[in-house]
This record gives C-alpha cells, structure tokens and sequence, in this order.
C-alpha cells in the first residue's frame, strides 16, 4: 500500500485508514461526552428555573400559612400521607425480600415473585390510580387513606427489591454461625440478618420516599378534593397535598399563582434531592463498612 | 438453605422444661415468620392481579358498549357520548416513539461515557447527576416544559425544523402556543434518559475488561472495542433497557397532560396538539361525571395497562435472556 520506503527513524504518524480510524473514535468520544454533558445541562436547567422562579414565593407564610397564601396544610399533607404509605409498604417490602432471600432464594417461586414486583415497578402510576379510585373512592369519598395506600404499592416494589439487594449481601457465615449455635430461623432472621442489613433497608425506604413524596398522577384521581386552607389531620377525608397543588396552581394564569406553584415545586424538589444525596450517602458508608 | 428451618435433631434433646418451651415456641415462630413472609409475596401478586381485574372491571361498561372497535375509533365527544382511543394510543405511541427514537441514543453514549471514557472521578460525580434527574417529579418536569420548554420550542425549534424539514408532513408549521405532541416527546426524553443510561452504563460496566483489552491489543481503536465488543455483547440488554425507558415514557401522565395541550386530534404534524391515554385519564378523570364517560376512560387505562405489561414483559424476557448468556459465556 505504502510506496515511501520504510524509515525507522520516521516519527510514528497514523496515515490514510488508520487517522481515518482514529478520527472516528474521537468523534464519538466527544459525542458521548457532549451526552452527557446535555443531560447534566438539562438538570442544571431546570433545578435552575425552579430556584430562581421559586425564591421568590419562599417566606415563612409561605411555608406555614394555608390557601391562598401559602401551602403549610399540603406539606402537612403530604408527609402525613408519605408517612402512611411507607408505614404500610417498609414492612410488606422487607417481609418480601426476607422472603426471597431466606425462604425462596433462587427457586421458580423466588423468580416468579421478582418478576411480579417488576411488573409493579412498571405500571404506571396513573393506573394505580384508578385501581384505588376503584378500590376505595368510587361510591364512597375522595381520601388521604387512598392516596396513602396508592404510594404505598409504588413503594412496595422499590422497597423489597432494595431490601432484597442488600440482604443477599449479608454474609453466609453470620447465617452459619447463627444455625450452629442452635438460633432458630426466626430468631436469626430477626436479631442477626435483618438489623446487619439495616442501613441498606432504611436507603432502599428513603428512595422510595423520594419517589412517592412527588407521584401525582394517582393523587389526582383518589386526593385532590379539598380546599387546603387548614390542616387536616384525618387520613380518612381528603388531604391536602403538595403535588396536585402544584398541578392546580400551574394551569392558572395570574402570574402570583405561578410563582406559587414555583415556589412549592421548590420546596418539593429540595425535599427530594436531600433524601435522594441521603439516601447515596448511607450507601456509601454502608458499602465501605461492608468492604472494611 | 430452606431446610434450614427445621431445627437441629438433638439440639436439645435433654428436654427439660423451660427448653421444650422455647423449642415449641421456635416452631411456632418460624412457621409465623415463613407465613407472613409468604402472605407478604402473595400481597404483590393480589395487588398485580388486583389491578388488571380493577381496570377492567371499571372498563366493563365501555367495553360492552363499544366493543373492541373503540381502541381504533378516533370521536371523543364526552357530551354526546362518543367515546374512541385512537387519537390517544396514536399520541401515547408518537410521542413515545419520538423520545425513544431521540432518547435512547443520548442515553447510551451517556452510559458508554460514563463506564468507559470518562476518568473515574468525573463518572462518580457525573452518575449521580444523571440520576437525579429522575428524581425531579413528573409534575415539576412538566410544570418546567409548560412555562420554559414550550415557549422555548415555540420561538426557536420548531421553526427552525419547520423551516429545515418542512417539506416533510411531520414538521408543519408551528402553533401559537409551543403545547404540541413535539414538546411532549421532548420531555419525555428527558424523563426516559437517566433510566436508560443508568441501566446501560451497569451493563458496559459489566462487560469483561479481557474482552476489551484483547481488542485494543489487536490495534482497535476506542470506537472499534466499544463497536465490536462492548455493543454486540450488551446489545439485547440495551434493548432490554430502551424498553424499560419505552414503558415509563407510554405512561406518563402529569408531565405529558401539562405539555401536549389536549388535542383530541390526530394530526400528521408533530407541532400540533394532541394527547395520550395516560394524559387524558388524569385531564378528565376528576371532571367526569357520566358513567359512560368514567368508564371509557378506565377503557383508554385498560388499553394502556396492556402496552405498558407488553413492554415490560418484553424487556423482562430480552433481559433475562441475556443474563442466561452471560452465565453460559462464564
């Protein structure tokens, strides 16, 4: 191919197909880079419109004053309702996972039953919604208790598989050591595997908080009747809540009640990415605890 | 591991009381936790089942009166009682198209660049950020779209793509609001991204460094390993991934009903309005008051629940599909 004769002296210069070669894998690095960089744009973006749209509409009437000049019964709301839902899907998920990992492990059933809480994981929350609208609104009355139970089979799937990642990880030997000295499953399911396993339940729970803390679409449909100028401590009638405040608020035109909904989105958004960079960090620190 | 369970012959054969107490108290235990570890893992499969029977069951009405001419018929005029999904599965399945088709290459470079270019100090500060970004909840992404994204698009993207692509039917002129089916799809790839690329980076990570070091050894380039090995060994479990992100982007309901301007519609244009199932549901659902109309809209769920099991179940059977692989190349 090459007709100059070869000098080994000649500095190393791709030619021809090779620079042609190198070309294009340097354009796809960048492309790959400029990816990535787009995506952390976009993050930056929007964390940055609702920061700077929404400081505006921060003040502590904000914060603490119902309807209309502030969202204090939606915030009570919401954490009554996440609260709820979490009381009700932490343990049904780690039961799952304790399932899975110390009863089922690796057999059809332990397949079968992950299958199922993907499947879970999968559905779209506005169906959630009208299963629970079904389930308990429908001839009856719009609820807290219903939009608690909505998030609590959004979690579920979260939860158990969180939980079940982290329990596979516990050590055999613990186990071992735990059936050699006589300790009844149970016994060594509660006192040994499950609190060695705490730090990544309690991650695996505070993701899913995260996720439910801002889920909508069910609310709409099972919590959205109430007039959110008090506090309502009833789960059993509607509860004010955050998001579909939000959702009321940005189909308004007055610009006031747009720098609301910025302003509660604001505080929603700041919520999650504090339990989310929680939630990392106990990781994190579990990780390395496991590792040392 | 499950035999296990049964306690240990002669653990405590010496049996005076106390003992014999707390064996019997074991048993019991045990068989409690068992059961209600077992109750637990039955609850998923009832809510599964639950929710399939729930939606149909709620649909019934609409499905006896329609039949299945409704998924295909395209009137929806609540007043007169003419129900019809077509404008809205052609909504839910364009704009998840679209984010797709748009998304999931973005998010695969992402996950390459994340697992094999970027120097491990940047990827650790990089993936989290990606990944936050699903964290943002749908209704602040959407509230996001409906006051920056979409005037955005209006003044400055769709004409341009107008006036660049025009002479295809998709890329008409732009309405006055920037609400469109292309504002949609656009946010949906932002939702759809992080999934993907956190999925697919896992999966390059996953693949053997032998593998790649072999290939840079017979002189490929960056591209050529990640072309010919890293692609083809993960390729159906990208598939695998990309579907998980198609499943989430078909069911989006917040985000989507703040963007895509409820347009009952279908339009060869991507500029105009238009809806989706899961967007009309929580648009109407509230506001619903006829039987007929409740019902049509469990009927819009019913069909969405059904695209939305197909794609998961699909990504599901590719994905195990390629662990099996796996565990035979090992």
């Amino acid at each position: 191919m090459n007709e100059t004769p070869f000098d080994p002296a000649a500095p190393l210069r791709p030619t021809g197909n090779l620079r042609r070669r190198r070309l294009v894998s340097h354009v796809a690095a960048y492309g790959a880079t400029a990816a990535a960089v787009a995506a952390v744009a976009v993050l930056a973006i929007v964390v940055y419109t609702v920061v700077s749209r929404g400081a505006a509409a921060i003040s502590l009437d904000f914060l603490f004053k119902g309807e209309p000049d502030g969202i204090g019964p939606m915030l009570v709301g919401t954490a009554e309702i996440v609260a709820i839902g979490t009381l009700m899907a932490a343990p049904v998920g780690i039961l799952i996972a304790v399932y899975l990992t110390e009863f089922a492990a690796g057999g059809r059933v332990d397949r079968f039953v992950r299958l199922t809480l993907d499947l879970v994981n999968g559905l779209p929350s506005i169906i959630i919604g009208l299963f629970v609208y079904g389930l308990l609104v429908d001839q009856r009355s719009q609820s807290g208790f219903a939009a608690a139970v909505a998030l609590a089979i959004l979690m579920l799937p979260i939860v158990a598989r969180g939980a079940q990642e982290v329990l596979v990880l516990v050590p055999g030997s613990l186990r071992e050591a735990a059936d050699a000295l006589g300790v009844s499953r149970w016994r060594s399911v509660l006192t040994v595997i499950l609190p060695s396993a705490t730090g990544g339940i309690v991650t695996a729970t505070i993701l899913a908080v995260a996720r439910a803390a801002g889920e909508t679409a069910p609310l709409i449909l099972v919590d959205s009747v109430w007039s959110g100028n008090e506090v309502s401590l009833d789960p059993f009638g509607p509860v004010p809540n955050v998001p579909v405040k939000i959702f009321r608020l940005s189909e308004e035109a007055n610009p006031e009640a747009l720098t609301q909904a910025w302003g509660a989105g604001l505080v929603l958004l700041s919520f999650i990415m504090l339990a989310g960079l929680g939630a990392r960090a106990l990781l994190a620190r579990g990780k390395r605890r496991m590792a040392g | 591991m499950s035999t296990a369970a049964t306690p240990i012959p002669g653990a405590a054969t010496p049996s005076p009381r106390p003992r014999d107490r707390r064996r019997s108290l074991d048993r019991f235990g045990d068989a409690a936790l068992r059961a209600v570890c077992v109750g637990a893992a039955l609850l998923a499969v009832v809510i599964l089942l639950g929710v399939a029977f729930q939606v149909a069951h709620g649909a019934s009405p609409a499905i006896s009166k329609f039949g299945l001419g409704f998924v295909a018929a395209t009137e929806w005029q609540p007043n007169f009682d003419a129900f019809g999904a077509g404008p809205f599965l052609f909504g839910t399945l364009i704009t998840s198209f679209f984010a797709l088709l748009i998304g999931s290459p973005i998010a695969i470079a992402i996950g390459l660049f994340l697992s094999l270019l970027a120097p491990r100090g940047v990827s650790g500060v990089i993936s989290p950020l990606v990944e936050m970004l699903a964290a943002i909840p749908s209704v602040v992404i959407g509230f996001w779209g409906l006051a920056v994204l979409a005037p955005f698009s209006r003044k400055h993207l769709e004409p341009w793509l107008h006036e660049t692509l025009g002479f295809i039917p998709l890329f008409g002129p732009p309405q006055t609001t920037g609400l469109s089916v292309f504002t949609a799809s656009l946010i949906l790839t932002i939702m759809i991204v992080p999934i993907v690329s956190s999925i697919s980076r896992d999966l390059f990570l996953s693949v053997p460094r032998d593998l790649q070091d072999g290939a840079s050894a017979l002189g490929a380039t960056r591209w050529e390993v990640i072309r010919g090995v890293v692609l083809p060994s993960t390729a159906s479990g990208v598939v695998a991934a990309s579907l998980l992100g198609l499943g989430r982007a078909l069911g989006e309901a917040i985000a989507v009903a703040l963007v895509i301007g409820a347009g009952a519609d279908i339009n060869s244009s991507l500029f105009k309005t238009g809806d989706t199932l899961a967007a009309r549901i929580a648009n109407e659902f509230p506001g619903a008051i006829t039987m007929l109309h409740k019902a049509s809209l469990y009927y819009l769920g019913l069909i969405l629940l059904a695209i939305g099991l197909a794609a998961n179940l699909t990504a599901q059977w590719i994905g195990r599909r390629f662990d099996y692989r796996k565990a035979v190349a090992r």
